[in-house]
């Protein structure tokens, strides 16, 4: 609850509260990072103990705090990943205890707030692990493949202008919300992490559901589904053995069900694949 | 100088039509000998880019992120307006047009918004075409929501997540692009500088993040779609990547800046918890439908709400505003509760906070019927507080969210300097002194898909311009002078931290700049700047190397930027003797705190030229005229 710590009673306290003050005492944790000076670099892991933190400090202001001391001491700071720090850009990518994103579920990594953890817990923060997302620096990796596996066909092939009127086609609703509960992914990468395999399955499958469930991506629906799952496997990303690691960490909650839906399409793309290449057709 | 924005004449309705009608033309062979540098990847940057692309022209595209889909348009939740009238409520595109010119208290351009209305139902088939899963109602058609400042339901929505599934829409159209090899994306790769031959912007300076080289890219035209300076206060709503580089860079070699005073202030968010806060997060306005805001009455009451009488209370908005009450417009909301905290009244940690109170709520209407309505955004306070807003009151505060100012642009969206054209929040145009909700995704995506694929080819077909390349000596000196600034930041080697002198500067801006400004607060302002500035350039640390990720390296640059573009922030609000929108002087009020407008002498866009290192810029101004939308005054008593 606020308020319980200003202590004094109303009327005539000369100081009714301090400058940000902090809602709940000080807490101290005992962090173990990876530091990995660049790509090439082999890398290692870093005790950084005693942490002072608050519980209201979200996990990325906690390494925020570290950094300016670290830099205060002439040292360099640990290279992270975050933007927009509301769970919805998807730039934050930390390996927390072995899962990333950390243990709150639903919850990307800068949503997590230290009241989360334990004072004196030791806590060990890595980057995500997979051959697809190499290590840049610290806990910073490469996700370009993401990029590459939606452009791939990861679309619906319309160009700007001259398209009908936006209620021409009705959605029935169930399928516009299925297509929304799909295309809620932040393509974060937590699902690759997690996985044993380091496969891409549920964030292929998330857009390949999320366009199958409406009219307007169905036409290229087997067409994108061979030129997602083609480039995923060219990028090095393993394949699913169905531990469902990654619907347990995913911070949208996006359901295995997806990866379901994209074998479904693949296979039937499969089957009618030499058909299609006679056809002259391809991908774009 | 009196500046001209080119705008069409004659009947609103027919002015962009027109328009378009005389613009000239590329022939579509000749567009592929056309280069075009796009900057940034939001709404505006990558519907602009995949739609140029579509065209045939060759397109580098460039973000600072590490994929081009994370741009801040993401975080945008409410929707996008739309003058569709599918709801047969009376709405139009006049209606739209109505609505925007007068949200915007008069200080926008008329022909600017009118486009803007008149492309909005575009935007909407092209995002349902693209497959954005907007909400719908049972019967499979499009929803439609009401926000404020309208009496129409034209807000298209896909949840709490619209900013996010059209971003992913525009950056789904430009993946394919990309696969199709007609965009060559450079994410990682932050610009840090324009270069300018013969006058006109010919190309940018860019460091690659990862390896931290610098290098120039050279094209026929220049698009900075680089979002707001919201950061400037260093807490905000905004990404904590948002940064004014990119169109600060091209005010110093020549792009007017307009307007950097119209600042908006969004009512609801969550209040600071303490030193370490490192941005602020936004709570959806609709809140304040079923939320009732209020302090205690007496100052420096530490009892716990439930513990404070009804009595005992001041539910202030409900008092001073009888007819909108909690509902009152964005502006008026923040400074109550800015002035209840001034008085002593404030509550939560540092006593920056006021109460937002859904029990009453909750009794009338049952906690089930107020989970189903807000249930994910009292998740969300309750993962960032650890407070349980079902049992306790929300703790609000207002907090920096969107910027109406920014670079001058034509009714072709082009700067004052040639070749350089501006998009999306990035440029000053179309919301005045105020946004309207739902309306930053609209202009984003018209500016990219709509506006800029027409007036960019009348440029290429109506300037004869010779081929220029990277040898060219400008970009060896642009080059140069990028360098030798990224590695003074790297040799100073003080005592103090990047985020020690943006937070220094965030809290002066925020306290003498933010919700409520004067004349005294402004000159101090003014004064306090440069002595921070100056001791940036002499105490800053930033270690590490210049040939590597560096993200404290990053970080400098852009607080260099701000510590410079904060100043003229400052100079816009105290030449600004009147309260409008966003700009509120606490001289220029009425008797019962509302705003007064000085239509006589303010009623100009102010664009101000840079004139030098120690030098006061220089104002211009372009004279607004209302021909349509006759001027009044706001009221919401």
């Amino acid at each position: 609850m606020s308020g319980h710590d200003h202590g004094h009673g109303h009327g005539h306290a000369p100081n009714p509260a301090p400058s940000h003050a902090p809602s709940h005492a000080m807490m101290r944790v005992n962090l173990h990072i990876w530091r990995q000076k660049d790509a090439h670099d082999d890398g290692r892991m870093v005790a950084y103990p005693n942490v002072e933190c608050s519980p209201d400090m979200s996990f990325l202001e906690m390494l925020d705090v570290l950094n300016e001391r670290l830099q205060e001491k002439g040292e360099e700071p640990i290279a992270f990943d975050s933007d927009c720090r509301e769970g919805v850009c998807g730039m934050c990518s930390l390996t927390v205890n072995g899962t990333p994103h950390g243990p709150r579920k639903g919850t990307t990594v800068c949503q997590l707030h230290m009241r989360s953890f334990r004072d004196g817990e030791e806590i060990f923060i890595e980057p995500w692990r997979a051959k697809a997302f190499p290590v840049q620096k610290d806990l910073v990796v490469d996700r370009g493949a993401f990029d590459r596996i939606i452009a791939a066909g990861g679309f619906v092939s319309v160009r700007t202008g001259g398209c009908p009127d936006g209620n021409a086609i009705p959605v029935p609703k169930e399928e516009a919300d299925q297509a929304m509960d799909a295309a809620s992914c932040i393509g974060c990468g937590a699902c690759v992490a997690a996985c044993p395999n380091a496969a891409a399955m549920l964030f292929v499958g998330a857009k390949v559901s999320h366009l199958r469930h409406l009219p307007q991506g169905q036409a290229e629906q087997k067409r994108r589904a061979q030129a997602m799952v083609d480039t995923m496997d060219a990028e090095g990303f393993g394949n699913c053995s169905n531990y469902f690691e990654c619907e347990a960490v995913c911070p949208k909650e996006i359901p295995v069900k997806v990866i379901a839906e994209l074998n479904r399409d693949y296979l039937s793309a499969s089957l009618t694949r030499e058909e299609r290449k006679a056809d002259g057709g391809g991908g774009g | 100088m009196i500046l001209d924005g080119k705008c069409p004449t004659g009947p609103i309705e027919t002015r962009w039509e027109r328009c378009k009608a005389e613009l000239k033309l590329v022939n579509p062979a000749n567009k592929r000998k056309y280069k075009v540098i796009v900057v940034g990847t939001g709404l505006a940057g990558a519907s602009a880019a995949a739609t140029l692309a579509e065209l045939g022209y060759q397109v580098d595209a460039f973000c600072f992120q590490d994929s081009p889909r994370r741009a801040h348009s993401i975080a945008a939740q409410g929707g996008i307006n739309a003058a569709k009238n599918y709801q047969n409520d009376g709405d139009s595109v006049w209606r739209l047009f109505y609505d925007t010119v007068k949200g915007g208290d008069f200080r926008a351009r008329e022909s600017n918004v009118h486009r803007l209305a008149e492309c909005s139902r575009n935007i909407i088939d092209q995002c349902v075409a693209q497959g954005v899963p907007f909400a719908r109602e049972y019967g499979g058609l499009l929803d439609n929501r009401s926000f404020g400042g309208a009496q129409v339901s034209r807000t298209f929505y896909a949840r709490g997540q619209t900013g996010q599934q059209l971003l992913i829409g525009a950056y789904q159209a430009l993946a394919r692009m990309i696969g199709l090899r007609k965009v060559t994306m450079f994410p990682r790769t932050e610009m840090l500088d324009v270069v300018v031959v013969n006058g006109v912007a010919r190309g940018i300076v860019v460091r690659d993040l990862i390896s931290g080289k610098v290098s120039t890219h050279a094209a026929d035209a220049v698009v900075l779609a680089t979002g707001g300076y919201g950061n400037v206060f260093f807490l905000s709503t905004n990404a904590k990547g948002c940064n004014v580089t990119a169109t600060w860079r091209a005010h110093k070699k020549g792009a007017f800046f307009a307007n950097p005073c119209y600042t908006q202030i969004h009512p609801t968010c969550i209040p600071v918890s303490g030193d370490h806060q490192s941005k602020l997060t936004l709570m959806s306005e609709s809140l304040r439908n079923d939320g009732r805001i209020w302090v205690p009455k007496t100052k420096g009451d530490a009892r716990s709400p439930d513990q404070i009488p009804e009595d005992e209370r001041d539910y202030y908005l409900e008092r001073r505003y009888p007819s909108y009450g909690n509902l009152a417009p964005r502006d008026i909301s923040s400074r109550s509760a800015k002035y209840a905290c001034d008085e002593g009244r404030g509550v939560g940690p540092g006593g920056l906070g006021v109460y937002l109170d859904f029990a009453d709520a909750i009794k009338r209407l049952g906690e089930a019927t107020i989970r189903e309505r807000y249930g994910n955004l009292f998740d969300m306070y309750e993962r960032i507080t650890g407070e349980n807003p079902y049992q306790v009151p929300m703790r609000i505060y207002p907090a920096v969210h969107y910027t109406m100012g920014g670079l001058w642009v034509d009714y072709h969206l082009m700067s004052n300097l040639p070749g350089l054209f501006v998009l999306g929040e990035a440029n000053f145009s179309d919301h005045g002194a105020n946004r309207l909700g739902a309306s930053a995704l609209m202009q984003g995506l018209a500016d990219g898909y709509f506006v800029i694929p027409y007036t960019i080819g009348h440029f290429f077909a109506s300037t004869k311009q010779e081929k220029v390349t990277t040898d060219h000596p400008e970009f060896k000196k642009a080059e140069a002078e990028v360098t030798a600034r990224m590695n003074r930041l790297l040799s100073i080697n003080g005592k103090r931290t990047v985020d020690s002198f943006h937070k220094e500067l965030g809290k002066l801006m925020w306290d003498k700049v933010g919700m409520a400004r004067d004349r005294a607060g402004l000159q101090e302002t003014l004064q306090k700047i440069p002595a921070i500035r100056e001791e940036f350039w002499k105490n800053v640390f930033v270690p590490g190397s210049g040939e590597a990720l560096n993200q404290a390296l990053e970080k400098a640059g852009r607080v260099a930027d701000f510590l410079e573009f904060a100043e003229l922030l400052a100079a816009d609000a105290l030449h600004r003797e009147e309260s409008c929108g966003g700009h509120f002087r606490t001289e220029y009020q009425t008797e019962d705190g509302e705003a007064v407008r000085n239509d006589q002498e303010f009623c100009y866009v102010g664009a101000w030229e840079w004139k030098g290192d120690g030098k006061a810029a220089e104002l211009h101004k372009e004279p607004l005229k209302y021909e349509f939308v006759h001027l009044a005054t706001r009221s919401y008593k």
